[in-house]
């Protein structure tokens, strides 16, 4: 295992593992504040009891979520001195903005946790209305930074380094926009659907309980509409990426050669070497019409770009339609509810829209996680797209497959306590309501 | 300008880390010196004052870092590349600390009070991982002091090891574990609720107090050779003079009071104490980040440091007032 190999292994594995906590302490505030309003609304005391036990789920996970995001801070620059040392001073007010709004979170965090008897109800609501808000401000900002490794914008260069910073410019970089919508949505559709699964399962053992069915309406209706607008902001995000990443589009869609009336690839497994693509169904002109709205649109294929600078096809291409599939299988349970609400049935007595959540609970986070392997695989091999390699950024430091393999473990030991811990608490759910 | 206020941005959040993340980890370290009939009672203390705070406390090292790879990047990618090792060692510390702490706490058993299998297992990694963890960050912030990472840089031991594992920045780490109980102990004992609590940890105060002097004086003595540049601004200079001074007498001070049982008194001399220590290191340091490579005149353009210290202030309108009602809803009491 080479260096770079390790690095990049080691940074995927503490992303993969922050972002889940970080989506749900996104999601979570919004849907604790949602029941106890109701509480406050109607008096009725299971939606508070939803509100706590929801809080004592999110806290846990919240405090995992701050020190895997400690560990990433660091890690910026512990695996990719040369990326920092040359970007810090360009994307480093944006950490700066996030590391505060995360601040404020956490603050607010603390007093909604133990301040259910210390503030006023509304005051309380209030406090959880900031805890949602400046978690999303906090998205915003550390997505923002993403996008710009996408997408650098906001300066000139000079000699190979970056002059005349414009911040606003760097953070709204042409794909900054999309991309922080699609990870809004994608955190609350994910956070919206496991919980809801969660609850289903308890509706299944339990049709009548009023606190389950509660909880599955809050997390239907927060996880519901983003999954069903998920996929015209991905249509959106794949336009831009289409301007602006030919390299990453045309790996997402495994095309290798530059063509009018492209077609849509549906499954298949790349062959980079043979440039096929075999187990595929292909839809024709299906690339052309969804990306330009026109069949015979010519779309740039991988032909275009020198095989050196080619991403990983294989796994983006797979990656890419595991995340699509997995956010419309989401989409059509979205519509299956809503379906059923608008048509005045409840969700908690159709046992098959009980068991689909349940199967489904964890697409959410599949598709996040697919989702940020076809952006950061798809950026390879820069780091900074256009400008600065992955290859060029890593620490001179040998031996990398040692802290990678520490902190490895450390994740995976990290991940077993997390659901030990959850497991138990949902146990403790069943026991008391 | 710009260079110098953000440099003094650093020391002040690191000053808040101290006084605030620093002693939380004093706090967890504290678990170890549980003993006698009270010794329940005493964990309960430990745990009660860091559940509503610690997370928020901890967002000050984020802060250190961001200001550092922004304003300071030639710096930054140094420590980053050679200090490896310790801040990976940091890391993983802090991670088993906060998720160790916050599973142990949240877990339903605990609010029983029951005591099983893995709960048994959270308490001593947080425990373990909350002495670590000043351990190394007093090893980094020694090693930038001592002048080491201007050495030789023929081998790996040489660029990734011995800049760090030697005595002055082992000695500051070790020191740094003393501060941070110190701190966490005199803040304890006004914390407590029953007198006999509180005379528990106005010894462990004392202790930590005579620990952190002695080893100071050590740590002053030792760095004629060991960080000549520090010693040399801070003894043949009529300045590092009155540091000295001014730290020796703040730090009679504040064991004396312990001794006192003045409780709110010695809190904040423990308190003036610690930042005179670290504002007097500061001060003779100066103007250097890194011994002797970096000053903070090594900054980035004006233009980042601008929008930075922009961003900072609005950071202080926000995060001030927040961190004002969340101190004064927990610690109101003591406060």
């Amino acid at each position: 295992m080479t260096d770079l190999i390790a690095a990049r292994s080691q940074m995927a594995m503490a992303l993969a593992f922050h972002i889940v906590f970080a989506a749900i302490g996104m999601a979570m505030p919004l849907m604790m504040a949602v029941a106890e309003w109701h509480w406050l609304k109607t008096g009725c005391h299971s939606y508070l009891a939803l509100a706590q036990r929801w809080a004592k789920g999110t806290a846990v996970l919240f405090a995992v979520g701050a020190v895997s995001g400690t560990v990433l801070s660091f890690e910026l620059g512990l695996l990719w001195p040369t990326f920092m040392e040359w970007a810090g001073p360009v994307i480093g007010p944006l950490f700066a903005l996030e590391g505060l709004a995360f601040f404020t979170e956490a603050v607010f965090l603390g007093i909604y946790l133990y301040g259910w008897s210390k503030l006023s109800p509304w005051l309380h609501l209030g406090a959880g209305g900031i805890v949602a808000l400046s978690g999303l401000a906090s998205a915003m900002f550390v997505v923002a930074a993403n996008a710009w490794m996408n997408t650098p914008a906001g300066f000139d260069m000079d000699m190979g380094h970056p002059i005349r910073i414009t911040l606003w410019d760097v953070m709204w970089n042409p794909h900054a926009f999309h991309e922080i919508m699609h990870m809004i949505l994608a955190a609350f559709a994910a956070t919206g659907f496991l919980v809801a699964g969660i609850h289903a399962w308890f509706l299944l053992r339990d049709s009548q309980s009023a606190f389950h069915h509660q909880a599955l309406g809050i997390a239907l209706v927060c996880g519901g509409i983003p999954a069903l607008l998920q996929p015209i902001s991905g249509d959106l995000l794949a336009k831009a990426v289409a301007d602006h990443q030919p390299a990453k589009l045309a790996a997402m869609e495994a095309l290798f050669e530059t063509q009018a009336g492209a077609p849509f690839v549906v499954a298949g497994v790349p062959d980079e070497t043979t440039r096929t693509i075999p187990y595929s169904l292909t839809i024709p002109y299906g690339l052309s019409l969804l990306l330009h709205q026109d069949p015979q649109a010519v779309v740039q294929g991988l032909d275009t770009i020198p095989d050196s600078d080619w991403p990983p096809v294989t796994i983006v291409h797979m990656a890419f339609q595991l995340m699509v599939a997995a956010g419309l299988i989401m989409s059509f349970i979205a519509l299956w509810s809503g379906w059923r609400w608008w048509k005045g049935r409840s969700f908690s007595d159709n046992r098959r829209l009980l068991q689909a959540l349940v199967l489904t609970a964890p697409l959410g986070f599949i598709a996040v996680e697919a989702g940020w392997v076809v952006t950061e695989v798809g950026r390879q091999p820069w780091i900074i797209y256009g400008i600065m390699r992955t290859s060029e950024a890593v620490t001179p430091m040998p031996n990398l497959w040692l802290p990678m393999s520490l902190f490895g473990v450390l994740y995976l030991v990290l991940s077993g306590v997390v659901i030990w811990s959850l497991g138990r608490h949902v146990a403790a759910t069943a026991e008391r309501i | 300008m710009l260079e110098f206020l953000l440099g003094l941005t650093l020391l002040v959040s690191l000053t808040c880390y101290v006084l605030t993340g620093g002693a939380d980890y004093g706090a967890g370290v504290l678990n170890l010196t549980t003993r006698g009939t009270r010794a329940a009672q005493q964990s309960a203390l430990i745990d009660r004052a860091l559940a509503p705070i610690w997370e928020a406390n901890h967002v000050w090292l984020i802060l250190i870092v961001t200001v550092l790879f922004t304003a300071f990047p030639r710096a930054f990618t140094l420590i980053s590349t050679r200090l490896h090792i310790p801040i990976t060692l940091l890391l993983i510390a802090i991670v088993l600390r906060g998720s160790a702490f916050a599973f142990r706490t949240s877990d339903v058993d605990y609010r029983e009070q029951r005591q099983d299998g893995l709960q048994r297992l959270l308490r001593p990694t947080f425990t373990a991982s909350s002495v670590i963890a000043p351990l190394m960050l007093g090893i980094i912030l020694g090693a930038m002091a001592s002048g080491r990472l201007a050495l030789s840089t023929d081998s790996f031991m040489e660029v990734f090891v011995s800049p760090w594992l030697a005595p002055f920045p082992i000695l500051i780490g070790v020191m740094t574990l003393f501060m941070f109980v110190y701190l966490a102990a005199v803040y304890l004992v006004v914390e407590a609720e029953s007198v006999a609590l509180k005379r528990d940890f106005r010894l462990r105060a004392f202790v930590a107090w005579s620990l952190l002097t002695v080893l100071t004086l050590v740590i002053l003595v030792i760095s004629r050779t060991e960080a000549p540049e520090v010693y040399t601004a801070m003894v043949h200079n009529g300045f590092g003079w009155i540091v000295l001074a001014i730290v020796g007498m703040l730090g009679l001070a504040a064991g004396a009071m312990i001794r006192k049982d003045q409780d709110r008194l010695s809190r904040m001399l423990a308190a003036c104490y610690v930042i005179a220590l670290m504002w007097g290191w500061a001060a003779v340091q100066y103007p250097y980040l890194v011994e002797p490579l970096f000053t903070f005149h090594d900054a980035a353009p004006s233009t980042t440091l601008q929008v930075l210290l922009i961003t900072l202030l609005i950071g202080v309108i926000v995060v001030f007032p927040s961190l004002y009602v969340l101190y004064r809803q927990f610690k109101g009491r003591y406060l």
